[in-house]
């Protein structure tokens, strides 16, 4: 069951952040991408999106778009102002 | 007047009404939290080194209120389907366990993590004392086995007034237990179950502080984007909760004697809703928790 599968990866998920994977980024990316198959699971069997009404799908790929239109702006202003690295 | 299709398909979408409403509320709800997580990459991403707190959160309790969420996620589908056979006292106890569900993970937010971090005290060091307190926070330590560079001491707050009385000239600390062993490599990562302040009183001038300030979100970038983050996901959690409240109560039993497919697709729409607000905390809790 779908359910038991969620909480089987959040204790994954737990488990990974000791695990050092030699960077930060690389630990963040590992984590992300686990929450990011939780997150599709919930979406594609609790939400039913697995099969949905075209409609659905149109309204999602518009704020996917969106979405990172948003994360890409945040994006551009990085270099916009003077930081110390 | 008479709502169209709530049960009923509309031809053209091919979907009743409320279906497409809470899509298109969902959309905008992922714009809202997408701008919250984009300043939070943001502000982590530009933060320099030692900034950025680590394992200040209580990890077990964080694991087990995901856990209760996915569960409650699981409920809620559970009394769906009880709905759709036709099983009113089914749906009625699958409910009632999703509201439990949410309410707990209400209370160990509100009543227990959060009250929890705002007892607790930090001060960032300036950069010209910080060798002054080497002993508490082992730089030199830190930089040999290449860990990021300490600038914070944190534990309990001893003198709560200094916080306030410009005549208090220092600060007197119960500290973390990283503070009190700096040195010791059993610190160099946080711990699962977090260890609880030491008895150990560490003395710190107010002059040598560059801020100083309990856990709130005035502390940090961190703490700022916890509790706004946390705090809009428990609002929705909130909304989840009465709304099913509703749900739960006599009143739609009468729905249900007239209408149980009208009832079924609301539970299916506030599904939906709820799902969405676990599927938020999916990324919350690794990004705040853990990482």
């Amino acid at each position: 069951m779908v359910g038991a599968l969620l909480l089987t990866f959040t204790a994954v998920t737990v488990a990974l952040s000791y695990v050092d994977f030699g960077t930060r980024k690389a630990n963040i990316g590992i984590a992300m991408l686990v929450a990011t198959l939780k997150a599709g699971a919930v979406a594609a069997v609790f939400m039913h999106l697995a099969a949905e009404k075209r409609l659905i799908y149109r309204i999602l790929i518009f704020t996917g778009f969106f979405v990172l239109g948003l994360f890409w702006l945040i994006f551009l202003a990085w270099y916009d102002y003077p930081v110390v690295r | 007047m008479e709502i169209p299709y709530t049960i009923s398909t509309r031809p053209d979408t091919g979907l009743w009404n409320a279906k497409v409403g809470i899509w298109l509320f969902l959309a905008s709800e992922v714009m809202l939290f997408g701008g919250l997580f984009s300043a939070y990459i943001f502000l982590r991403l530009d933060a320099p080194p030692g900034i950025w707190p680590h394992g200040l959160l209580n990890v077990p309790v964080g694991t087990m209120n995901t856990a209760i969420l996915i569960l409650s996620s699981v409920t809620v589908v559970l009394a769906w389907a009880s709905l759709k056979m036709r099983r009113y006292r089914a749906y009625w106890w699958y409910m009632l366990a999703t509201i439990s569900c949410g309410v707990i993970f209400l209370v160990v937010k509100l009543a227990y993590e959060w009250p929890q971090k705002f007892d607790h005290f930090g001060a960032y060091i300036k950069p010209e004392a910080l060798g002054k307190y080497e002993q508490y926070l082992g730089n030199e330590y830190a930089a040999a086995k290449g860990l990021p560079p300490r600038l914070e001491i944190t534990g309990h707050l001893h003198n709560r007034a200094a916080l306030n009385d410009p005549k208090i000239k220092e600060y007197e600390v119960a500290l973390d237990p990283l503070n009190a062993e700096p040195t010791n490599p059993a610190m160099d990562r946080p711990h699962f179950f977090p260890l609880p302040v030491t008895d150990k009183i560490a003395t710190i001038e107010k002059e040598d502080v560059e801020r100083a300030t309990m856990f709130l979100p005035t502390h940090s970038a961190y703490f700022a984007s916890y509790f706004t983050i946390t705090g809009l996901h428990g609002m929705h959690v909130l909304g989840g909760v009465l709304v099913f409240i509703y749900m739960w109560l006599p009143v739609s039993k009468k729905l249900y004697q007239r209408n149980p497919e009208h009832l079924a697709n609301r539970v299916e729409v506030s599904g939906l809703f709820w799902h969405f607000v676990d599927l938020i905390w999916i990324f919350v809790f690794p990004l705040f928790y853990l990482l």
